[in-house]
């Protein structure tokens, strides 16, 4: 059966990828890697996952392009607005109340929702006090978030969504756009802290206020999902925020009680007091 | 046909009057999982499983990720995600970028019950103006499931039929109400 030869080629070539060169997609849901591994093999030319395995074996400057299939990296600025209307109104209060916070972005892509908290931290008076940790497996999604540049027709959207998701001040305010791009400006990124992260196979690195990871762990499988989700729990201050995707839940989830809910249509959840 | 594990159903325009003809058909006790994407406009909420849950004996709701598909239970692909089937019969989301200008895709749902499923998968191809569902229809046929299609004469949009019942050349051409009745002696055999 082809289906079978594949399977196992998918399964030695994710070998292949954590033996050489140390990332783990092992633990990802695989009816969608499946896909993305097959469009691969389709754009860039090879007849059979085998044949991209060797390359990727025998030539590491392959690797960026297989990791660009391999990260999903589609976002936009304020995606669904009523997830951060939400932060903005019910959860910065609390923030508020401390003398300086760490947010982390796991899973940070190419960016668009580090700027998204940082303009909103600026316009609630939050910025300063801040450090806003930014993180990805994908160095080319980590140099695209640094960078900060995006394609201008995009901004019609974020500018909508800025607006929905409470926005104070005009976002263009913050960009200077030329030849259908628009950069941001870099005084958003003084508080920020780019760093290369896997949720698969690193630790807790520092004490967070609030974590938001959306749409990162739709691509684990359920056993990886519990290892992250114990990551955010280890890392979170006593009483801190967790945000999650529009469709993901911690009901499936060995850590549904470590955490309540504290905004259920929004996916936002507080961890519990510990005893 | 192999006990029926799952019911996959791809409907675009003309959606809701194509399902209302069929979902209210299939009993409290249907003994698999229904999973359908509507392409629908990426906001936060859609109202189908609402709007068509009075009429139905079946549960009908918004997927959540990685929950497993269990019977008597209409799943809907949420608005701006695509569905997919894994290889132990739960249920994946995904943001990937749209197949054929659409998330959720047809043809995504229904390429990943056929190799969660093989030949113990029905597709159901409603109304709808694209082409989508055509070549996830033709990979759940070749893996030995069955793929029954609105007769475009009944749809609203007859391109999705059309396109489908091309590429699946023993697919069969039905009304709604006949579709819910072979998917109820589907699952009585």
């Amino acid at each position: 059966m082809a289906g079978d030869v594949e399977d196992i080629e998918i399964k030695l070539l994710l070998e292949a990828l954590h033996q050489s060169y140390h990332y783990d997609f092992r633990g990802y849901a695989m009816a969608s890697l499946t896909r993305r591994l097959r469009t691969a093999r389709e754009r860039l030319g090879f007849a059979t996952i085998s044949a991209m395995q060797e390359r990727l074996l025998r030539d590491p400057a392959f690797l960026p392009q297989l990791l660009d299939y391999l990260t999903v990296q589609v976002s936009d600025l304020f995606r669904d607005p009523a997830y951060f209307l939400t932060l903005r109104e019910t959860v910065l209060p609390h923030l508020r109340t401390y003398p300086s916070l760490k947010l982390w972005i796991a899973g940070c892509g190419a960016g668009e929702e580090l700027y998204s908290f940082v303009l909103m931290f600026r316009e609630e008076g939050l910025e300063e006090r801040t450090l806003f940790y930014a993180t990805d497996i994908n160095p080319a999604a980590l140099a695209r978030a640094q960078a900060g540049v995006y394609d201008l027709q995009r901004f019609q959207l974020f500018t909508e969504n800025h607006r929905r998701a409470g926005g104070k001040s005009s976002l263009s305010d913050y960009y200077t756009a030329a030849y259908g791009a628009a950069a941001f400006d870099k005084s958003l990124r003084s508080n920020v802290v780019f760093s290369d992260h896997s949720l698969a196979t690193d630790a807790v690195f520092s004490e967070m206020q609030l974590i938001s990871c959306r749409n990162v762990l739709i691509y684990f499988d359920p056993a990886l999902q519990g290892r992250a989700l114990g990551l955010f729990r280890d890392s979170l201050a006593p009483r801190g925020f967790l945000g999650l995707g529009a469709r993901e839940t911690l009901r499936f989830s060995a850590h549904a009680d470590d955490f309540e809910e504290f905004a259920r249509d929004e996916r936002i959840y507080r961890l519990k007091a510990r005893r | 046909m192999t006990r029926l594990r799952a019911v996959v159903v791809g409907a675009s325009a003309g959606a809701i009057e194509a399902l209302r003809s069929i979902l209210p058909g299939l009993p409290a006790d249907f003994p698999a999982p229904v999973l359908v994407v509507v392409h629908v406009p990426p906001d936060r909420r859609s109202l189908i499983a609402q709007v068509l849950q009075p009429h139905c004996a079946l549960a009908l709701r918004e997927a959540e990720d990685k929950e497993p598909a269990l019977p008597g239970t209409v799943y809907f692909a949420p608005p701006d995600y695509h569905l997919l089937v894994e290889r132990d019969g739960r249920l994946s989301l995904s943001s990937e970028a749209p197949v054929l200008f659409s998330r959720p895709s047809i043809d995504v749902l229904f390429e990943t019950a056929a190799e969660a499923f093989g030949a113990a998968t029905a597709a159901v191809v409603l109304s709808g103006a694209s082409s989508d569902g055509a070549l996830g229809a033709a990979r759940i046929a070749r893996a030995g499931g069955a793929v029954f299609v609105q007769t475009p004469e009944t749809a609203a949009a007859t391109a999705m039929p059309r396109a489908a019942l091309n590429a699946c050349p023993g697919a069969l051409a039905l009304t709604p109400s006949h579709i819910a009745q072979v998917l109820l002696q589907a699952v009585l055999k």
